[in-house]
């Protein structure tokens, strides 16, 4: 009895077991099962997402910076380029003993301790294996010395970069600009260069303008890293792409020429350009700025210094300075006059010193007059009052007209962005922008290139140009090829003016130069064939009253910020001219004496070189 | 009642050697195996330093195995309570005098070997349970005077566990437990009222704690929030999982584990690690062969003729089984990080050898079946 009970009750309690063991098995299958779900919800539908996240933790993108496009001259000389920058780094977790290490490198190069203190404070804040820079502009010396005793220098490493350098300086600063540090302004685009740390863009001139063709294409590298940062290895590499050679129609010679030509004075602009094609062979703003102190920053003071220059050494003033163009005006005035019928080859006026127009009298600058002046006579010798007295008749209105067609009061085009508009009124600008109605006295001031308006020297020499290479609408342009691509065309449309009238002012401007009379004749170049017109300009700046004449006031007694600019536009040869030129002396009295010395030997030495007869040269 | 022990055969060694449920140890060998790959490839392609430490501390774990497998069952029966004070006192001593380990008093340093008791104390507690129950009749099953001294088995080290503190262990130690009382025949309406005590509990346990442990569950239910803190590991482990995909990235190959994306990649995160490098594939596989390893103990436990066989290789194999379910659970986001190591795979002798002692009971069990054990 007792043995059945026992078996009864080991039989129940079997079943017991059997029956809960059960339910916990299926609980285990079930949790089994719901382990596997889980890991095919995880590896199965959010697999892409989760690779995604994966990949993104251990590949770090480094980009890689592009070599700078060169800018050459017309002939293939160099105007700004990469040079190699050496650079010492050291990996604190190379070396044994990082005090040490830098101890015995700083007897080889220039190492200062301060450095070294604050070396040793980077290296703790930054992961062991992050490189330290030692010094970012190692000399060839330094170079060579650190390579020989590498050995002795454990964790000592030389990384070769590019900086950029302009071989003319100060002559072509204002052209090719400068380059310089990334700002918060820059970054208006997607280029993943405009993040790299120590990346260049332009800042000014071409280096700005050009920017995109010049930057090139970043290369990147991408490096498999782990949890701390460190590289493990190269997975894979795009090739940089090198930014775009750039050819200029400049003529780097003559630019330097031009520029110290123009040292003698306090502040000038110059232009040369050609007449016929409209290539810019030199544009030349004095004083200048060394845009090799850019590159790499320039001190606070140096650039405050620059910035408070009263002769704006920073600005351009060939393209972004506006004058008065005085005299060198009278050539549109007469062209106005000529087309419109209101004078001709043989109408004359006589000019008295001065002429009266209402109540008030415009003085010529020959107080003894010049007597009976025909068109051709008064361009030679500037006479105001045959510009006064045809001027009313001609009206502003197709002065501004005329002027416009051969360039002024408007951008020429020119590829440097700085480029100022200059100003050509008329009647609708002056109601528009003065709310007042034109004085037919203004007519008279502004025909001898006074008054309202404002011209900028590569104005003047496009203005020139159209009137000496028989009417066609020539644009100043500098930039020839972006790589091997012609950026610009070489001939240009006919103005439509009538080929007599163009004739009649040029020999105007033949006689300036070539008349004994004329103005500039003291600047004649006396080597045949290369014979050159103009016209000279002498722009006032603080009209010197009566009362300040009586009191013996001249301009050569003002302070030098109130005395006249100086103004020549010219051309050479005489017969066919090629070559124009324009210059601007600011504040530098006559056109005559101060700016056509200067043009004379601008245009000679531009005729010695003759930049026209060689095309541009292609990357070799 | 009482009848007098009698045994009927005593196999030789060599018997019981040939005995020894093969199938068994091979399955063991296999899901050791995987370990030691996953090993290599946490170091990088090398034995050094956790694979070769791995396979030694395997190899002498084995043949302990097999030690405690040939030994008689009836042996462990009577040690059964002993153990259990043995492995209670060694937790006191760590309590007392154990070493700092991961923030935690969990180690005795025995020179050779850091010993965690709280791994051999729910083997302890498994086989204490196994002898109480053994002779208990189903009346016995309903009496709270009876099941009153097994709750105390299981409590007492619970709460020096709580103590160190150790809050994924504690919960295995109570689970087992647990499941040692619904094996026995406690009253069903015990473990449905237990179950609604705990979540009844839940509010009341949340405003008692602390602002930083509300923190830590909140991450846990939203890792995403805390990315670089507490949400790290979890956050990785996910992203090393899914980007596995189905056939995985390939051995040697995982990118989280070899970059050390993966937090522990050698110890609690192993399968993550062995998921990254296989794939779906090689996950499900693993699983599946922890499913075949369940379902041979169990075969075991069925075929044992005496309770305390039974009880002791079912919960014993439960024990086992609840390391794989928290360790996989949390890798994968499913439950918070607890710290349980995968049994056998994870890099770490204490685990290793608690689950190799476990497995060479349940052998004990296997070749001991016909066994008569004395009745109350």
């Amino acid at each position: 009895m007792a043995e059945t009970s026992y078996i009864d009750r080991d039989t129940e309690r079997e079943e017991t077991f059997s029956r809960r063991a059960f339910i916990i098995g299926a609980v285990q299958g079930g949790l089994l099962a719901l382990l596997c779900g889980r890991l095919v919800w995880l590896q199965v539908s959010q697999g892409t997402r989760y690779k995604t996240l994966a990949e993104e933790n251990r590949i770090n993108v480094k980009i890689i910076a592009p070599s700078r496009g060169q800018i050459v001259d017309r002939f293939g000389v160099p105007l700004a380029v990469n040079n190699q920058n050496f650079r010492a780094l050291i990996v604190p977790e190379q070396t044994e003993n990082l005090e040490k290490s830098l101890r015995t490198l700083s007897g080889y190069i220039d190492l200062p301790e301060k450095n070294v203190k604050k070396l040793l404070r980077q290296a703790k804040q930054s992961r062991s294996f992050v490189p330290l820079e030692i010094n970012d502009r190692l000399t060839w010396d330094e170079v060579a010395k650190i390579e020989v005793n590498l050995p002795d220098l454990p964790g000592v490493s030389i990384d070769e970069g590019e900086i950029r350098n302009y071989p003319f300086g100060e002559a072509t600063a204002h052209i090719i600009g400068y380059v310089g540090r990334v700002a918060k302004s820059d970054q208006t685009e997607e280029d993943p260069l405009l993040t790299l740390h120590g990346f260049r863009v332009g800042k000014g001139g071409l280096e700005k303008v050009l920017d995109k063709d010049l930057r090139g294409t970043a290369g990147s590298s991408e490096m498999e890293v782990n949890v701390v940062g460190r590289e493990v290895r190269e997975l894979k590499q795009t090739p940089t792409m090198s930014g775009r050679r750039v050819t200029l129609s400049l003529d780097a010679e003559l630019q330097r020429y031009t520029q110290n030509r123009m040292a003698e004075s306090i502040s000038a602009s110059a232009v040369i350009m050609d007449a016929v094609t409209g290539a810019v062979y030199a544009l030349a703003s004095y004083p200048s700025f060394d845009p090799n102190h850019f590159t790499r920053g320039i001190p606070a003071e140096k650039w405050e210094e620059l910035l408070a220059d009263p002769t704006f050494p920073l600005t351009n003033k060939a393209l972004a300075g506006q004058y008065p163009p005085g005299s060198t005006f009278k050539m549109v005035t007469a062209l106005a006059g000529l087309e419109q019928g209101t004078i001709n080859a043989h109408n004359t006026a006589f000019c008295p010193g001065h002429y009266t127009y209402g109540d008030t009298k415009f003085h010529c600058w020959k107080h003894a007059g010049h007597g009976t002046m025909n068109v051709i006579g008064a361009l030679r010798e500037s006479c105001d009052t045959y510009f006064y007295k045809m001027s009313t008749d001609v009206g502003i209105d197709r002065i501004a007209v005329m002027a416009r067609r051969l360039g002024l009061g408007d951008k020429t085009g020119f590829e440097l962005t700085e480029e100022r508009p200059g100003l050509m009124p008329d009647q609708k600008w002056k109601r528009d922008k003065l709310s007042q109605s034109w004085h037919p006295g203004e007519t008279i001031v502004c025909s001898i290139g006074q008054g309202y308006i404002q011209t900028t020297p590569l104005q003047l020499a496009v203005m020139t140009a159209r009137l000496v290479n028989g009417g066609h609408a020539v644009v100043p342009w500098i930039v020839g090829k972006v790589g091997d691509h012609p950026e610009h065309q070489q001939t240009w449309p006919s103005l439509g003016l009538n080929p007599k009238n163009l004739a009649l002012v040029k020999q105007g401007m033949d006689e300036v130069v070539d008349h004994k009379r004329g103005t500039a004749h003291a600047s004649q170049i006396e080597i045949e064939g290369m014979k050159m017109g103009g016209k000279t300009g002498t722009a006032q700046v603080k009209r010197i009253t009566k009362q300040e004449r009586a009191l013996g006031i001249k301009n050569e007694t003002l302070p030098w910020r109130f005395r006249h600019h100086a103004l020549f536009v010219g051309y050479a040869p005489i017969e066919n001219p090629r070559y124009v030129c324009s210059v601007v002396v600011e504040h530098g009295g006559g056109g005559s004496s101060a700016a056509a010395p200067i043009a004379r030997d601008l245009l000679r030495m531009t005729q010695q070189r003759n930049p026209a007869a060689t095309p541009l040269k292609v990357e070799s | 009642m009482s009848e007098p022990i009698r045994i009927s055969h005593i196999p030789p060694i060599v018997q019981k050697f040939i005995a020894l449920n093969w199938g068994l140890v091979f399955l063991i060998v296999l899901l050791a195996c995987t370990g030691f790959l996953a090993l290599y490839s946490a170091a990088g392609g090398q034995l050094d330093p956790w694979a070769s430490r791995q396979i030694t501390r395997f190899c002498i774990g084995v043949l302990g195995m097999v030690i405690i497998a040939v030994i008689d069952i009836r042996v462990w029966y009577r040690l059964a309570y002993p153990i259990y004070a043995a492995g209670f006192v060694s937790l006191v001593v760590v309590e007392i005098f154990g070493h700092i380990g991961m923030g935690a008093q969990r180690w005795i340093n025995l020179g050779f070997i850091q010993i965690q008791p709280s791994e051999f104390m729910k083997i302890a507690v498994i086989m204490a349970l196994a002898k109480y129950f053994h002779a208990a009749a189903p009346e016995d099953m309903r009496s709270v005077r009876f099941l009153l001294p097994a709750g105390l088995l299981i409590v007492a080290p619970i709460i020096l566990v709580l103590l160190q503190p150790n809050l994924g262990m504690a919960v295995m130690t109570g689970a087992g437990g647990a499941a040692m009382l619904f094996l026995a025949g406690a009253p069903l309406i015990w473990f449905i009222g237990g179950g609604a005590a705990v979540v009844a509990a839940i509010p009341l346990i949340w405003s008692f704690m602390h602002d930083y442990q509300k923190r830590r569950v909140m991450t846990f239910l939203n890792p995403e929030s805390d990315p670089l803190g507490a949400g790290y590991n979890i956050i990785q482990s996910k992203i090393a999982l899914g980007s596995g995909g189905i056939s995985g990235k390939g051995f040697l190959n995982g990118t989280q584990s070899h970059l050390n994306f993966l937090p522990e990649k050698q110890t609690d995160f192993i399968f993550t690690l062995w998921a990254e490098e296989w794939g779906l594939m090689g996950g499900t596989a693993l699983i599946l062969l922890i499913a075949l390893i369940l379902m041979y103990c169990m075969w075991i436990a069925f075929r044992c003729r005496h309770a305390f066989g039974r009880l002791l290789a079912y919960g014993l194999m439960i024990n086992f089984s609840l390391y794989i379910f928290i360790n996989v659970a949390m890798v994968m986001g499913l439950i918070p990080v607890v710290g349980i190591p995968f049994p056998l795979l994870s890099y770490g002798g204490t685990s290793m050898l608690a689950a190799l002692v476990g497995f060479g009971l349940i052998l004990s069990c296997s070749i001991h079946r016909d066994a008569k054990l004395p009745r109350m």
